[in-house]
């Protein structure tokens, strides 16, 4: 049973706002390839025994695996086993679709994420979130990114800076420094994808989830998130959905193969977890049949 | 390349004409052109009238004047300054906005954002009803209940006139809401599901959603609706009359009666004015100044609305 007192894990939601914000984590421009002000290694979430229901339809059922801390955990499978449905778990993304429920748990840092007096909105400030389809605010690129520091109340010394910070971190800034005035929307796909991930890192999440962020992109695009991705794990721990194989291997440290279970009246598919292991053992030594037969092609 | 002198058999039987068709199709095609020649009538009555107006009274005289005494015995110069009827309309107007904006885009972002279906199913016709009442009951409850119970009360007996510009700018405003709300409200519904999610996924609250994500996203539809609601207000005749009275009055106060341009029509037309005269050709002057306004109302939110679509096509 998690302590019901505790908040998520570090427990900064009683200090005063000053106080919350320098303990949160440190994201600074600096050369130190060291990150600041968090754990190095372990792991960060923690899924135990985890289905998900929309209504009584069991979309996800029993997932049990972890995410480690500063690497990049995908998540491949075919369409339909509940990829998104499990990051959006991750998150509390889900259960803003009304008449859905969770069973099982996730631990963040030991702490239950889905636990009674875990504020939802406060998970989603440090697991953020990327999507399939870039989705700017029809906003100037400026305030796209700086929505969310604004929002959630952070003050920081310069917000231009912060701003500044984000998109560079996003590799944008050189693309849009003259034209911060102008609308995300402006932007070509992939851009937009970058800003979509300059604005996520610019509330100082510890997690970003990344719901296939590259399936509206070409391939030049993907290129440069791709890269961006293995540059951002370095400061965040990165969740990853993708149908794309080899964009799994090329990125990811970790893989989960998810795979959907037909019911015996062949009427509902639940996704269910296969397998988790380093990406090289996933694509190369698989210990299931089923990854084995998805990743060589002869999936049914 | 060689054209082939006969058709190709392609056993089909000779391409047939059918009259029938073209019947129909005139006919629709009639029914479209009468709605634009009625328009044109309209138009042309209205400036032709207007012109002759014009042409004893100086427009600018009539765009200046801020004494408008139609009805006196003789007519004199300086009776007609349209302005103490257009005060009177934008007073209408901008207290129907002040009731209708406000109540009117809380109701949008309730049903858009935060309502449940069952209660939203309750909530839409029951606004549909109120846009609904016929607007002479409007106001005859704005004259009969707002007046006497609301505003007299509040704001005192000896202050507020029993025909005053308050009750009838509440009333409009009664009436405009169900337009303000209606048409904000479908412009937030449109507004893309992935904006709430990018919002909710960096621990933004429900209220920052609707209030900084979907309001502004949704802002030249919502400016769209309140431009429709200033042209309603600013042709609604019905209700202004009953309410706000008959007194041309250059005046801020809105508990004074006031009367506005559509009042002055309703007023006038009502047999006092002989077809020829003067203050029968003014009927044509307020008509169309009125025009000119809700027209250019029209084209504005019209164009907002253009600019709204193509954002998220």
């Amino acid at each position: 049973m998690p302590d019901p007192s505790a908040t998520v894990v570090p427990p900064v939601t009683d200090l005063p706002a000053d106080e919350r914000r320098l303990r949160r984590p440190e994201v600074r421009p600096s050369t130190s390839t060291e990150p600041q002000g968090r754990p190095t290694a372990g792991a960060v979430l923690g899924v135990e025994r985890l289905s998900f229901y929309y209504g009584s339809f069991r979309a996800i059922r029993d997932i049990t695996m972890d995410v480690e801390g500063h690497q990049i955990t995908a998540v491949i499978g075919p369409s339909g086993c509940g990829k998104s449905t499990f990051i959006r778990c991750l998150n509390r993304m889900n259960e803003l679709t009304p008449g859905t429920h969770v069973e099982g748990r996730i631990h963040y840092h030991g702490q239950d994420l889905y636990g009674p007096d875990v504020d939802p909105i406060e998970v989603r400030r440090r697991i953020g979130m990327v999507f399939q389809k870039p989705n700017p605010f029809p906003k100037s690129i400026y305030d796209n990114v700086a929505f969310g520091p604004r929002v959630n109340g952070m003050k920081p010394a310069s917000m231009d800076d912060l701003v500044e910070e984000s998109l560079q971190k996003a590799a944008l800034w050189d693309e849009v420094k003259d034209k911060l005035k102008k609308s995300g929307l402006s932007l070509s796909g992939g851009q937009q994808q970058r800003l979509c991930i300059a604005r996520c890192i610019a509330v100082r999440p510890e997690v970003i989830l990344m719901d296939e962020p590259c399936s509206a992109l070409d391939p030049l695009a993907t290129n440069r998130i791709e890269e961006l991705m293995i540059e951002l794990k370095r400061d965040y721990t990165i969740v990853i959905v993708t149908h794309n194989m080899q964009q799994a291997a090329r990125v990811s440290d970790r893989t989960a193969f998810f795979t959907a279970e037909v019911t015996k009246d062949g009427q509902e598919r639940t996704g269910v977890l296969v397998e988790l292991d380093r990406t090289e053992r996933i694509f190369t030594t698989p210990a299931d049949r089923r990854t084995e037969d998805y990743i060589t092609g002869r999936f049914g | 390349m060689a054209i082939p002198l006969q058709a190709p058999d392609l056993g089909v039987t000779r391409r047939r004409s059918r009259p029938g068709e073209r019947v129909v199709v005139g006919l629709l095609l009639l029914c479209a052109v009468v709605s634009i020649l009625v328009t044109v009538g309209i138009v042309a009555v209205l400036a032709s009238e207007a012109a002759r107006f014009f042409a004893e009274v100086p427009i600018f005289e009539f765009l200046t004047g801020t004494r408008w005494a139609p009805l006196g015995g003789r007519i004199e110069a300086g009776d007609f300054g349209v302005l103490p009827l257009l005060n009177g309309s934008l007073m209408i107007a901008a207290g129907a906005l002040l009731v209708g904006v406000p109540l009117g885009l809380a109701t949008a972002i309730y049903l858009s954002e935060y309502a449940r279906p069952r209660v939203r199913g309750v909530v839409k016709p029951v606004l549909e009803v109120l846009a609904g009442i016929p607007t002479v009951v409007v106001g005859f409850f704005a004259l009969n209940f707002i007046t006497p119970t609301l505003l007299r009360p509040v704001f005192g007996e000896d202050r507020v006139f029993i025909f005053n510009a308050a009750a009838g700018a509440i009333a409009v405003g009664l009436m405009i809401l169900p337009i303000i709300a209606s048409i904000s409200e479908d412009a937030m519904r449109s507004v893309p599901h992935a904006l709430r999610e990018a919002a909710f996924g960096m621990g933004a609250t429900k209220r920052v959603v609707s209030l900084r994500v979907v309001v502004p996203a949704a802002l030249s539809g919502i400016a769209a609706s309140v431009i429709l609601g200033v042209s309603r207000a600013v042709g609604e005749t019905m209700a202004v009359t009953i309410a706000a009275g008959n007194t041309p009055n250059l005046t801020t106060n809105f508990f004074e009666s006031i009367q506005t341009l559509t009042a002055y029509i309703a007023q006038t037309v009502g047999g006092e004015a002989a077809a020829g005269s003067v203050r029968y050709q003014s009927l044509f002057a307020v008509g169309a100044t009125l025009f000119v306004i809700t027209l250019a109302m029209n084209l504005l939110s019209i164009r907002l609305v253009r600019r709204f679509r193509q954002a998220y096509q």
